[in-house]
């Protein structure tokens, strides 16, 4: 997948691997990680930071009996919760959200369909199905808004978006994403706010729809 | 433990030597040993979040406990081994502490049967030597930024994706790192 050309930011990226991002957008950072190799060195070079801090922190004394404990269960059995694989088009991430199922898609009207796949507190993690050249309605956003193509592609007033590509939109950014005319575009997309719709007609169907 | 030696005279370092020994031997006293270098550092670190002495010695259990049963995923071309348990602490504390487990990448796979890669896994320990002199260099300040991003409290979440972190002189590093870490994936793949 040498073709991405939109990679996950380095301050979102070294937000991941200290575990401080919002789950919404730590599922999108791990689905595109999963998917592109710049992501996954990016991560790890991250993780190479943190391990020098680690090693370099200030010490507390652990209790005597500690060590004691965990020498003796070294040799209990242990099985691994297994974790899900990818499968299609859709990274182990998110099928872990899933539980392994296919989307159970709802129609958003013109062809468009979403699936919810996460919500709560830190926002809402949605899979959308945009028909080849459809439009998804006009929109800003009330924070942050993270958008990675897990098949076909998209593009907006920003730029051209591929399979791996991530779009990172924040609030001031008003745009009309496209889908390619090849194939049906399928994101996964991450928002810290619920979206608002400029039209009038989505905005009455907002509360309906949670898009 | 010692500390890595002067980067004149390349040495693979003592905790990748004992995580070896331990994934590939299964040999506690080598896991012993990293348990006496990394147990009162992650107790430190847990700490730093206002976590109770208890729990926060709960947390070291579990995330030693991991480093022995998962050591089949550590390897050492791609970092090294406090980089692997950064990440198990900062995964298991997660875990505690918010409701939903934290979202992780597919694992790769090493070859099991890969020949030891001294040269790489030398590229690796140097890297977290220069790094951890970068780290020194910086003002007080700046450290202090540096700690908040990756050792940070848990709960804290107004992170500038905006401005980006103050990564300021480590950039250049990481940078680096993921320069080698990227030509390393081409051949795992």
């Amino acid at each position: 997948m040498s073709a991405i050309k939109h990679h996950t930011p380095d301050p979102l990226m070294a937000a991941y691997a200290a575990g401080t991002l919002p789950h919404p957008f730590a599922m999108v950072v791990a689905a595109q990680i999963s998917m592109d190799d710049t992501a996954r060195a990016s991560f790890e070079a991250h993780k190479v930071a943190g391990g020098v801090l680690l090693d370099d922190t200030e010490t507390a004394p652990v209790s005597e009996d500690l060590k004691s404990n965990v020498m003796d269960q070294l040799d209990a059995t242990y099985v691994e919760k297994p974790r899900k694989k990818a499968q299609g088009v859709y990274p182990a991430p998110v099928m872990e959200a899933l539980k392994g199922r296919p989307p159970r898609w709802k129609s958003l009207g013109l062809g468009v369909r979403q699936d919810i796949i996460w919500s709560g507190p830190e926002g809402s993690v949605r899979l959308l199905y945009i028909p080849p050249n459809q439009a998804v309605p006009d929109h800003s956003h009330g924070g942050l808004e993270l958008t990675l193509v897990l098949q076909g592609s998209f593009s907006d007033e920003t730029g051209e978006f591929g399979v791996g590509d991530l779009e990172v939109a924040n609030e001031n950014v008003e745009h009309t994403p496209f889908a390619g005319g090849d194939q049906a575009c399928i994101c996964l997309a991450a928002t810290d706010a619920p979206l608002r719709f400029r039209s009038f007609m989505p905005r009455l169907l907002q509360p309906l729809f949670r898009i | 433990m010692t500390q890595s030696a002067a980067p004149s005279t390349p040495k693979i370092s003592q905790q990748t030597i004992c995580m070896l020994a331990v994934r590939d031997r299964r040999d506690k006293a080598a896991f012993a040993e990293l348990f006496d270098h990394f147990a009162p550092r992650l107790k430190g670190f847990i700490m730093r979040s206002g976590t109770s002495n208890a729990q926060a010695e709960e947390i070291v259990q579990d995330v030693m406990l991991t480093v022995w049963r998962k050591s089949d995923q550590f390897d050492p071309k791609r970092a090294q081994v406090s980089a692997w348990i950064y990440q198990i602490a900062r995964n298991r504390q997660i875990d505690v502490f918010r409701k939903n487990a934290r979202p992780l990448p597919e694992e790769l796979r090493h070859e099991p049967d890969a020949e030891p890669d001294a040269s790489a896994m030398l590229a690796v320990d140097q890297e977290a030597t220069l790094l951890k002199r970068a780290i020194g260099r910086l003002k007080p300040e700046q450290r202090a930024m540096i700690e908040k991003a990756y050792l940070g409290d848990l709960t804290h979440q107004e992170i500038s994706t905006e401005t980006g972190l103050p990564l300021g002189t480590i950039k250049s590093r990481i940078r680096l790192a993921l320069e080698r870490l990227r030509h390393e994936l081409r051949d795992i793949r």
